[in-house]
């Protein structure tokens, strides 16, 4: 029964280093143990210069996601016991500009998110006096699946054409997007779609579909992606064939 | 090395930060986009088989000799391997798009979504309805 | 971040004609290929004459079912790859060139497929 681990971390220190390293580190092995756990040991006993984001360490605040064996993973949810007894391989969301060790700078996403207006838009505001809006759990089930993002952008570091095109809005930015159209109490879809329907938006997914395989909260943004691509196509036939039809 | 008076100014394009160059080869990093890059190219062998059947269509109005002629073109060693190869990645790309549109349609019935796995089957299902009818007219001579 | 309102009014519609390709090919092409160009070629089964299948495609039906496979399919070629270019080889500053070469021979090739299936005896 092995008692340690080998973990290979990449190390990047932007003062001293010109590129990302990798340093070895011998971690005790315990069955029920994440590679958070390994990384808090490394930072405890081992070098406290290590440096990456946590919080919750319960999958649900999306601040732990790295690459472990080249795979996007929440690091507070992957377990140790899976890889042993190889060398596992931690590295920083792919896609990203890493900033230090395993901490990579998140600026571009969190402005493409603001850009799709991720919040309820109504023509006019109810007053509070009209009382609470009413949904049914129908209603609810259309776009719960996507109000389930935890932003921890493992979609964007397993998006080729992210990864390709930094204009690229992204998996988690767009799957939000539908969340507030498909939301009953909404009334911004003409709004977020010019936003949408752009080259460097919906039309420029290609459905590789690797974001839904790899996101642990299952929002399956590729689902989203290609349900607005029907959307947008059938609002462009009416357009096409009612030009001065109702909106 | 910036002195200890200096405020650091944050910009998005801040020097320090280390940005990986995509290889042109990324696609052949993961088994996932080699997958995806298969499925994109078996598009290819779609348009080779429609380019193949106009061909046909050309030897076919210009008479029995022609026609003949692209028949016996057709048992070309090669061109029945390349065709071969053809039939891989046009059912790969069936496959594959009976999974991608059970994924891209979202499908409700009184209220609750249908199942993927569901539409899929329905898409199997008439797959093999309409190949049979396909091979009856083919077959029948 | 805008694009051109041109090209946004024409992507909807070029998503429509590769989904529509990607259907028809989905569904038509593999039993097609298998008998055309496996089967009868070697002989597994007895291909039809070519009076038999001149007779056959002079149908209308038949003709508008032939043009519908050799036209669709064409443009859901030609949007894959125009992205697999684009993506793949990374070439974006050819992407008007890329666009027009890729959607251009699916037209090429739809109106030659019309221009077949209208002049067959």
């Amino acid at each position: 029964m092995v008692d340690t681990i080998h973990l290979e971390i990449s190390r990047y220190s932007p003062e001293k280093d010109a590129a990302p390293y990798f340093e070895s580190f011998e971690v005790p092995f315990r069955k029920d143990w994440v590679i958070l756990d390994a990384l808090n040991y490394i930072k405890d006993k081992k070098d406290g210069s290590l440096t990456y984001r946590w919080s919750c360490r319960m999958g649900i605040c999306g601040s732990c996601g790295m690459l472990v064996n080249g795979e996007p993973k929440l690091t507070c949810a992957t377990f140790l016991a899976d890889y042993a007894p190889a060398p596992v391989r931690v590295e920083p969301l792919r896609n990203f500009p890493v900033v230090r060790d395993l901490v990579i700078a998140m600026t571009d996403f969190m402005r493409k998110l603001q850009r799709m207006k991720p919040w309820l838009i109504r023509n006019e505001e109810k007053p509070l006096s009209e009382g609470e809006y009413l949904q049914t759990p129908e209603q609810l089930d259309v776009y719960k699946q996507y109000s389930m993002c935890i932003n921890c952008m493992l979609c964007y570091a397993a998006c080729p054409v992210y990864g390709l095109d930094p204009l690229f809005a992204g998996p988690a930015a767009i799957a939000l997007a539908q969340r507030y159209n498909l939301d009953s109490r909404d009334e911004g879809a003409k709004d977020r779609f010019p936003v949408l329907s752009q080259h460097d938006a919906i039309w420029g997914c290609t459905f590789v579909g690797e974001c839904t395989r790899v996101c642990p909260k299952h929002v399956d943004p590729a689902g989203a992606i290609q349900q607005y691509k029907l959307t947008a196509a059938l609002d462009w036939f009416k357009s096409v064939l009612l030009p001065w039809g109702g909106k | 090395m910036k002195s200890a008076s200096a405020t650091p100014a944050y910009t998005l394009n801040h020097p320090r930060w280390y940005r990986k160059r995509v290889s042109t080869y990324w696609w052949l990093q993961r088994w996932e986009y080699l997958r995806f890059v298969l499925r994109e190219v078996s598009s290819a062998f779609v348009a080779f088989f429609v380019v193949t059947t106009l061909a046909q269509l050309y030897a076919l109005s210009r008479g029995p000799e022609a026609y003949a002629g692209f028949q016996q073109w057709l048992k070309n060693p090669f061109v029945i391997a390349l065709n071969v190869v053809s039939f891989f990645f046009v059912v790969f790309h069936s496959i594959t798009w009976f999974s991608l549109s059970a994924r891209a349609m979202v499908v409700r019935i009184g209220g609750k979504r249908v199942p993927g796995a569901l539409i899929s089957s329905s898409n199997y299902a008439a797959w093999l309805v309409v190949s049979a009818v396909i091979a009856w007219f083919l077959l029948r001579g | 971040m805008e694009a051109k309102p041109s090209q946004l009014r024409l992507e909807p519609l070029l998503w429509i004609l590769f989904s529509a390709g990607g259907v028809v090919a989905a569904f038509l092409i593999p039993m097609h290929l298998f008998l055309q160009r496996i089967a009868f070629p070697l002989g597994w089964a007895k291909a039809p004459d070519y009076a038999t299948t001149t007779a056959f495609v002079a149908h209308p039906l038949v003709r508008l079912y032939l043009f519908v496979l050799c036209s669709v399919p064409l443009f859901h070629f030609a949007h894959r790859i125009r992205y697999t270019l684009y993506d793949g080889l990374q070439i974006k500053h050819l992407n008007e060139v890329i666009a027009v070469c890729c959607y251009g021979s699916a037209v090429f090739g739809t109106l030659v497929a019309g221009l077949l299936l209208w002049n067959i005896h």
